[in-house]
């Protein structure tokens, strides 16, 4: 079978930007291959550290002769029309076909060689490749994610005069930069390239990479009777680092394990990339001092000196780490504070400090809504942004909330309260967890509550593509902690509380929570047309309007919920057909003793009308729901039998007033206008 | 030639100076006006800029006087030594030069996990950045690599590609010692032998007291608003060949940046103010680019 093997080697790649670049290689080569009418085998793409491979199989020598029909102007155009046709086509006028009035071209395309059609594919894909950062080099204009040292490129063993910035492919791919014979290799095809590659010390594949990552670090802790900490993002990350992973086990004071695990943990994962090392094989066994790093070098020593450098820079890293931590301890959060004020927030609201005096009002308001002791929670809400103004902090800003915890543990402040602003920014993500403790609930949305209403406030709302303060998260924040602590308040008059207390006026607030429960609903599996069904009630309470939408749900999946739903339609229907003629008749409508379906439906309603108001009251949406359906077989009837639109004035108004009781009886429990199918 | 014992700091600086000086680089001086970094040195910024070849290799002690210590922190120091290297137009085999110094300096690529990590340098006070990396030794990270795409606010043709090695980040790798005083400034050999603490940490202790606690803030304002009306009148002003004073006016710029850097350690800048001073110093190099770019493309 045929095969096209193509490497671009250049300078470094990003190890973050590898897997984006190898699947942009692969999809532009298959749509480049497809719009040329080239049948293929399978496309593989491979980014490593210092280049992008791709190889091709299956594609035939030659590519199929083509004709294709262009359609052209009617038979009769103005002659500039016909003119413009022919030019296009690079036809005469008596090659043209006419069909049916309209002139078409038939323009045989006789099939390219395919080493030709490569090469100005891959031309073309790297002018245009998507990098999401690139650079010129030289005194060129070519843009690469790095300068680019070498093309490879093959069909069938034959080399492929792709030209790229003043580069021009051959036969030839270089190893290890380091490790194995020097000077760059000559290779045959895909087999003989991938050999070449494992001879010189790369390792081709990012799975392959990896795969080797995991099991190294397993041996080496193993062979210590250690564990390694998983940690997949980072063996991602990793695995784009190096051409040929090796793993080495490195030392660690001890003593350092007394820092806090978060402050130990950052500085080896962020800043060195080195994967933890545990005790025990699982996820609560103590830290070890020790780390793995993954070097791209097997030294004749086995990597002591390698082991000993990267110990010797942790060291110095944690030692900066230590410095903050026992200067930090001496200052109480509260003499923080003051140096909040001269750190602005926003330039329109205000200081870091002005913002903790809100939050600060916001959870005095907050607390008797989710049980929490006011005193408590305000001395949380005080002093939850004072590590803020912390050496570590500062130095790890990725550790705020985390260290100020620890600070007011250290200085003897109660449980709760430290509690309360070790938790107060979750949750960060959707699989982060909420924060349970009354205190903690309460200084949480009053934090993200204050940001919510103070950006909106000021015109800063997220639009579809920019959300800089990430108040999408925090919105969806407080919905995850009103629902899954059961909070009962109404979340509109708590955002007009907050809003007095603070001088501000939020633009489109509350709609953007309806927004983001929608969101929140629809990833549980809700349809959120029906959450507009009920917020269009005007309720607010998050906890009952999920309890409702539930209960709505379950109805309309129901038969008596898709028949009252199409009822409901067909009243709205009539009604407002009616209501063009002229205006409604007003008022209640009265028991009929004929027709027999009109007097049915007039005692349903008298029937149910009470039921579905006590089950409101109770909150028992389904029971609502079911009193409901209880008007279903007369409404069925009632529109089978009756003529609405009388002839006689007085029953056509009745009947108008039953269909309007009907509806309005419907919508005390949903919008059903705003359900969608 | 790597050493047999490992260099002392200034003979790193020599081994430097030859190596770069052997592959074409004028070895210039360290400019003699404060500056932050390597890169402010009129021999990058302006060099940089316009279609003229240029190498240089050059030791420039630069001052970050918000990062004072009063010569207590073993590793963080206010006063500190980068080595700045500058080839316009980037050669093809920039990454095999740069390694290739390493081990002139003693550190065996074999014996040594050499890594470039992703790190997109850029100084915003004059308007640069470019795309390159962080070298990281053994978990170290001992240069930062960068091919600039902007200086000044104006692109670069052609791209100047930047080696700044952290010199005493270096020497304590060299010499594989934990605390910068104790690096071997010279020869440990000689009689007159002198560690780095014993040329420097009476530097340290003095200028983290005088930057951190006793700068005078209302003259260092009065002198940046000096500096930053001096820039375009000197631009205005004309030399004998009837060119603008582009290098004096720049010197200028030079002063209101190290001004800033200690109007920042005093705690005087607002977070708010910060990023307004940058865009007025900013402001005043992007004109001196564009005055020394008008130059016939750069003056000798």
């Amino acid at each position: 079978m045929s095969e096209f093997l193509l490497e671009l080697l250049s300078e470094e790649i990003p190890a973050r930007m590898q897997t984006g670049a190898a699947r942009d290689l692969e999809r532009m080569t298959r749509e480049g291959l497809a719009s040329e009418g080239l049948a293929l085998d399978e496309v593989r793409a491979f980014a490593g550290p210092r280049r992008l491979t791709l190889v091709v199989t299956g594609l035939p020598a030659q590519q199929a002769d083509r004709t294709e029909e262009r359609r052209g102007p009617r038979v009769g155009a103005p002659a500039q029309a016909i003119e413009g046709f022919l030019r296009s086509t690079g036809l005469n006028a008596d090659e043209l076909e006419e069909r049916a009035g309209v002139l078409f071209a038939r323009i045989s395309r006789p099939g390219r060689a395919t080493p030709a059609i490569l090469k100005e594919l891959t031309e073309g894909i790297a002018a245009r490749f998507p990098w999401p950062k690139s650079m010129t080099t030289g005194s060129g204009s070519f843009r690469w994610v790095r300068p680019l040292r070498r093309i490879l490129a093959l069909f069938d063993g034959e080399v492929v005069p792709i030209e790229i910035d003043g580069l021009t492919a051959g036969d030839l791919t270089e190893g290890h930069r380091v490790m194995g014979p020097r000077g760059p290799v000559r290779v045959r095809d895909f087999a003989d390239y991938e050999k070449a590659l494992d001879e010189r010390f790369v390792v081709l594949s990012a799975d392959e990479r990896r795969r080797r990552i995991v099991e190294g670090a397993r041996k080496i802790t193993a062979a210590a009777g250690l564990h390694w900490v998983e940690d997949f993002g980072l063996l991602e990350e990793v695995g784009g680092m190096v051409e040929w992973p090796v793993a080495i086990l490195g030392d660690m004071e001890a003593a350092f394990l007394q820092l806090p695990p978060e402050v130990v943990r950052t500085t080896m994962r962020v800043h060195q990339r080195y994967f933890a090392v545990r005790k025990g094989p699982t996820t609560d066994s103590p830290l070890s001092p020790h780390f793995i790093c993954i070097a791209n070098l097997e030294a004749p020593d086995n990597g002591r000196l390698i082991a000993a450098g990267n110990a010797r820079v942790l060291s110095a890293r944690l030692n900066d780490a230590r410095f903050f931590w026992e200067e930090d301890l001496r200052v109480p959060l509260a003499d923080r504070l003051p140096r909040l004020a001269g750190v602005t927030f926003h330039a329109r609201l205000g200081s870091l400090l002005d913002r903790v005096n809100r939050i600060e009002g916001a959870t005095h308001a907050i607390a008797p809504l989710v049980g929490a002791d006011p005193h408590a929670a305000c001395q949380a809400a005080r002093l939850a942004k004072a590590d803020l103004a912390s050496g570590m902090v500062g130095e790890f800003p990725e550790l705020q909330g985390i260290m100020g915890g620890y600070y007011a543990e250290h200085e003897g402040l109660p449980p709760d309260v430290a509690t309360a602003i070790r938790e107060h920014y979750r949750p960060q993500g959707p699989s982060d967890a909420i924060p349970i403790a009354p205190v903690s609930i309460a200084v949480a949305l009053a934090d993200k509550l204050d940001s919510l209403i103070g950006f909106f406030s000021i015109g800063e709302a997220p639009t579809g593509s920019r959300d800089p303060f990430a108040l999408r998260r925090a919105a969806l924040g407080v919905i995850r902690i009103v629902l899954e602590n059961g909070l009962r308040f109404s979340l509109g008059n708590l955002v007009e509380n907050l809003s007095v207390r603070a001088g501000l006026q939020p633009d489109g607030l509350l709609a953007f929570f309806a927004d983001r429960l929608k969101v929140a609903l629809r990833d549980a599996g809700r349809r959120h047309d029906l959450v507009d069904a009920v917020f269009a009630l005007g309720d607010d309470d998050l906890v009952r309007v999920v309890a409702r939408v539930e209960a709505l749900s379950v109805f309309l999946a129901s038969e008596d919920g898709v028949n009252l739903l199409a009822a409901f339609r067909r009243a709205g229907n009539i009604l407002a057909a009616e209501a063009k003629k002229g205006d409604l008749p007003t008022g209640e409508p009265l028991r009929v003793a004929t027709p027999a379906e009109e007097a049915a439906l007039f005692d349903a309603l008298e029937a149910v009308t009470p039921a579905i108001e006590s089950a409101l009251a109770s909150e028992d949406f389904a029971a609502a729901m079911i009193a409901m359906a209880g008007l279903r077989t007369a409404v069925d009837a009632f529109f089978d039998a009756v003529l609405v639109n009388s002839e006689v004035p007085a029953e056509r108004a009745n009947r108008l007033r039953l269909l309007a009781k009907v509806r309005d009886a419907m919508l005390r429990v949903a919008d059903f206008s705003k359900v969608a199918g | 030639m790597p050493a047999s014992r490992p260099l002392s700091f200034q003979d790193l600086i020599l081994e430097l100076h030859a190596y770069w000086s052997a592959r074409g680089c004028v070895i210039v001086q360290p400019y003699d006006v404060e500056v932050g970094a390597g890169t402010l040195h009129p021999a990058t910024v302006l060099r940089a800029l316009g279609p003229r070849p240029w190498r240089c290799a050059y030791v420039q002690p630069s001052r970050r006087p918000s990062d004072g210590r009063y010569g207590e922190n073993p590793n963080r120091l206010r006063h500190f030594h980068q080595y700045q290297v500058i080839l316009k137009p980037n050669p093809v085999d920039m990454q095999e030069l740069y390694l290739g110094s390493l081990e002139a300096v003693g550190i065996d690529p074999k014996m040594h996990d050499i890594r470039f990590v992703e790190d997109d340098w850029e100084n915003p006070t004059v308007g640069a950045w470019g795309l390159g990396w962080e070298v990281w030794c053994d978990g170290m990270e001992i240069s930062q690599y960068t091919y600039f795409q902007q200086v000044g606010g104006l692109d670069v043709k052609p791209v100047s590609g930047e080696l700044t090695y952290g010199l005493e980040r270096l020497a304590l790798y060299v010499q594989g010692v934990d605390n910068i005083y104790d690096l071997a400034f010279n020869n440990p050999q000689s009689p007159d032998f002198k560690t780095y603490g014993e040329v420097f940490l009476e530097n340290e202790r003095e200028f983290s007291a005088f930057e951190l606690e006793v700068a005078d803030v209302s003259m260092l304002q009065r002198q940046f608003a000096d500096m930053e009306a001096a820039v375009p009148a000197l631009l205005e002003a004309r030399g004998r060949q009837g060119q603008p004073l582009v290098l004096p006016a720049y010197d200028h710029v030079l002063k209101a940046s190290h001004l800033f850097n200690l109007l920042d350690a005093r705690g005087s800048i607002a977070v708010a103010e910060r990023a307004s001073y940058i865009g007025r110093i900013r402001e005043l190099c992007r004109r001196c680019a564009e005055a020394w770019l008008a130059l016939e493309g750069g003056a000798a």
